[in-house]
């Protein structure tokens, strides 16, 4: 269906006629309650989060922005096709709103799915400026549902993202409060023993490195569509009825493992494209992602929407019912897991950023060695042969391919049933054909956490080239994680096709999580000119360097849309 | 003298501006997709001292920077009043150039002016500062004074967590000195340890954290005699109680 949009587009866009749609938002100061503390925020349309775009596949959208705000704003379209001065971000796509200025972005909608919106200029999207965009399709959706719901996360935090930033540069452990303590050694040595536990810990104290070290930023309150767990957002059905939730993470930092107690969900969509459905118990929803999920709810009782966060340092809940005012019970948070030496496998191989030569050409020592050869889902690991050598009880470790072997993150339900994992995702319908990919970049997630810095290949943005690409190739990207944390990494204007090794049907996001120690690839189809932004969605690290600027040279002038969809591999390989 | 403390600071400038690559002007987004500026104050210590022998002082310790990942500049200070004699023991400004020399560590070079009662001091300090294997902070430096006597500090700090607030702090001080200046009560050699353990609480955040805790003093050598000549102790042992600040 999409197929067919984007044909219809590059076929006649001229002699279509397009439904117009306008819409007006103001970027203002707010107050932010989240039950727990009261915030001065950024939001939209006098709230935070903004309202919810609601959008139709096939029409030209023209959405007036208005700075209210005493410093530049904009506004970046998560995960829309769009021509590039219509991204939003600022010295990329166009230079900013300035206070005071109405800026207008004018751009036909060739999707449909779940997305969201968020400012693009310094913390104000962790300080609220975020909101919600759902796409109705112009065809038939492969599966039925008699309610919808947005289900917007987020991790609220009482400091603001300049203060975060800055203490996170002062210590870099300055929220985190899950750090192993006295208490916790000798649990440990009464475990395994007092040697055993204190090897551990000589092991994790010579290399600096924190088991603990899941969430960089703790303390925050979990909120639903704006509402902290004692306000209770509430979702209201009929008995029967089928619910589409479509959950959004526009969280700045933190990852959530969602479920529903008592209900199975049946994953539709990821990142707003039609996945095969999935019957899941709990699924782990990274930063910027998107999940929709139908449920059916056959009794007239209410249910917990629990959503953990992946560190288990806080939560979001939310309640469906029958009527207002009805409530489920709200589980314990889980014990908080811990990495493992298999997810620091990957930051022991090549150690930490090259600080005296952060200018020179990283791209020349890459020549890592790929222990073993793909597997099943077409990743390798580095982490193989460190693999589960921390615990030894490797045995009935859970396991996941997009973790490595042995890690302390992989995920698992709560009721020991289905988790979700990108292995799962497979594209309903796909959008592209499916061919070789021209050209691979070697792409390593790196830092330096003591510093608080983030890199790529070791260099960060301030320091670094554009990464170029051509019009018209499909370029693979390998990205090896090197360092402890998960990034959530995020490409502007062109789709991420997650390689779940399934060919053409490995589906299409915007947004690849890639988990400590592991290898992960994506291919991307370069049919957008212009300059994007690339970068790692947790806040702190796209702001410390983990970014990029991607210059897509070539292509039709991008007012003028003619050609062949995919059209000639312009680059060198 | 102050000839080679200005010449360590402006070579301190200058690898610093090497290592700061000026490109970043051409991609106006790295300026605004960037967090590149930071800064902080905090005070290490902030207490009120006991000695076994009835001298009461009160300390601060604290530092303030402004700077970026490659460089930042950075004010150090150190003071012990005494109340008995209401005046300052000791009482040091230190002004210096950090910039990161490897994973953990950074070097620090600048000036250290030292303005107590009696003679005044000025130093050219060269530093090593960082985090060393299984959690020890490690502060050192190396000091050359207008009078031309050189000395060397090295701090270690280990904070074991008995929970995630309540923090026990064990700290490690000690001060050497290459030659004599007696005019300041320094003699060569070892001239003084400082060991403190000190109990804190995380009350807001890490903004406000309270502590009380033990400080031992001890002066060594020539130093020691030069203390009990004028009268002063080479050992106390002081109940502390205080609180660590950040902003």
């Amino acid at each position: 269906m999409k197929k067919r949009m984007l044909a219809a587009l590059f076929g006649g866009l001229v002699s279509m006629a397009v439904t117009a749609a306008e819409y007006d938002i103001s970027v203002d100061r707010v107050q932010i309650d989240t039950g727990d503390f009261v915030k001065e925020g950024i939001g939209y349309n006098g709230a935070s989060p903004g309202p919810i775009l609601r959008f139709k596949e096939g029409e030209e959208v023209t959405i007036n922005v208005t700075n209210n705000l005493d410093e530049m704003t904009s506004i970046h379209w998560h995960g829309l096709i769009l021509p590039f001065e219509q991204d939003g971000v600022p010295g990329i796509s166009f230079p900013g709103i300035k206070p005071g200025e109405t800026f207008t972005y004018q751009f036909p909608i060739v999707q449909a799915g779940t997305y969201w919106f968020h400012s693009h200029s310094g913390f104000q999207e962790p300080n609220g400026a975020y909101g919600a965009i759902v796409i109705e399709p112009e065809g038939r959706e492969p599966f039925r549902y008699d309610r919808e719901y947005v289900v917007q996360l987020t991790d609220k935090h009482p400091h603001s993202g300049d203060r975060i930033m800055r203490n996170l540069k002062m210590s870099a452990d300055y929220y985190n409060r899950q750090q192993q303590t006295v208490g916790d050694f000798f649990a440990e040595s009464g475990e395994k023993g007092f040697m055993a536990a204190l090897q551990d810990r000589m092991m994790w104290g010579d290399m600096r490195m924190m088991k603990a070290d899941i969430e960089d930023v703790q303390g925050f309150t979990g909120l639903i569509n704006g509402k902290g767990p004692e306000q209770n957002w509430t979702g209201l059905f009929e008995p029967g009825e089928r619910i589409r939730l479509r959950f959004i993470n526009s969280s700045a930092m933190t990852y959530f493992d969602v479920r529903i107690p008592g209900l199975e969900m049946t994953v539709v969509q990821a990142d707003g494209n039609n996945v095969q459905p999935v019957n899941v118990d709990e699924f782990r929803i990274g930063v910027a992602e998107t999940y929709d999920v139908i449920v059916r709810i056959k009794d007239e009782k209410a249910y917990t929407i629990f959503a953990e966060s992946m560190g288990r340092s806080g939560y979001a809940r939310g309640t469906l019912a029958p009527e207002e005012g009805m409530t489920a019970e709200v589980p314990e948070l889980r014990e908080a897991p811990l990495l493992t030496m298999a997810d620091m496998a990957g930051h022991m191989d090549h150690g930490g950023m090259d600080h005296g030569d952060m200018s020179s050409d990283d791209m020349a020592d890459m020549n890592r060695d790929d222990t073993g050869g793909d597997d099943m889902a077409g990743m390798d690991h580095s982490a193989m042969g460190h693999g589960s050598m921390d615990e030894g009880d490797g045995a009935s470790m859970p396991e996941d391919p997009f973790y490595a072997k042995g890690s302390g993150l992989v995920p698992t339900a709560s009721n020991g049933g289905k988790f979700l994992s990108y292995a799962d995702l497979k594209a309903q319908n796909p959008l592209y054909e499916h061919r070789e990919a021209t050209r691979e970049i070697e792409l390593r997630l790196t830092g330096n956490m003591e510093r608080y810095e983030w890199s790529i290949n070791g260099i960060k943005y301030e320091d670094a080239d554009p990464i170029v690409l051509q019009y018209g190739e499909r370029v693979r990207f390998k990205f090896v994680n090197e360092t402890m944390m998960t990034h959530p990494m995020h490409l502007h204007g062109m789709w991420s096709i997650l390689d779940v090794g399934e060919g053409k049907w490995n589906p299409l996001k915007h947004v690849i999580s890639v988990a400590p120690a592991t290898t992960v690839y994506m291919e991307t189809e370069v049919d957008a000119p212009g300059e994007w932004a690339f970068h790692c969605h947790l806040s702190y690290h796209a702001a410390s360097g983990m970014f990029r600027k991607i210059v897509v040279e070539g292509g039709p002038d991008s007012t003028v849309a003619e050609g062949k969809q995919n059209g000639t591999p312009g680059g060198e390989s | 003298m102050s000839r080679l403390t200005a010449s360590m600071c402006g070579l301190a400038l200058t690898s610093a501006a090497l290592i700061n690559p000026a490109m970043a002007q051409e991609d106006p987004a790295k300026k605004t997709q960037t967090a590149k500026t930071f800064w902080g104050v905090s005070t290490e210590k902030l207490e009120y001292r006991y000695s076994d022998s009835d001298e009461e002082l009160a300390v601060i310790e604290g530092d303030a920077y402004y700077g970026t990942d490659e460089l930042k500049f950075r004010w150090l200070f150190e003071g012990e009043w005494e109340e008995a004699h209401n005046a300052w023991e000791t009482l040091e400004n230190q002004f210096v150039a950090q910039v990161p020399v490897d994973d953990f560590w950074d070097a620090k070079a600048g000036i250290r002016v030292d303005t107590p009662e009696g003679p005044d001091r000025v130093y050219g300090v060269l530093g090593l500062t960082g985090l060393a294997p299984y959690w020890f902070e490690i502060d050192t430096n190396l000091y050359v004074s207008d009078e031309g006597d050189a000395s060397a500090d090295f701090e270690a700090e280990y904070e074991l967590l008995i929970t995630n607030y309540w923090i026990l702090s064990a700290t490690f001080e000690s001060l050497l000195a290459f030659s004599e200046d007696t005019e300041i009560g320094v003699g060569q050699g070892l001239n003084s340890t400082e060991v403190g353990l000190r109990l804190s609480y995380d009350v807001i955040g890490r903004s406000f954290s309270p502590y009380v805790g033990v400080v031992h003093e001890r002066k060594y050598g020539d130093t020691a005699d030069l203390a009990r000549d004028s009268g002063g102790s080479t050992e106390d042992w002081f109940a502390v109680v205080g609180a660590r600040l950040s902003f």
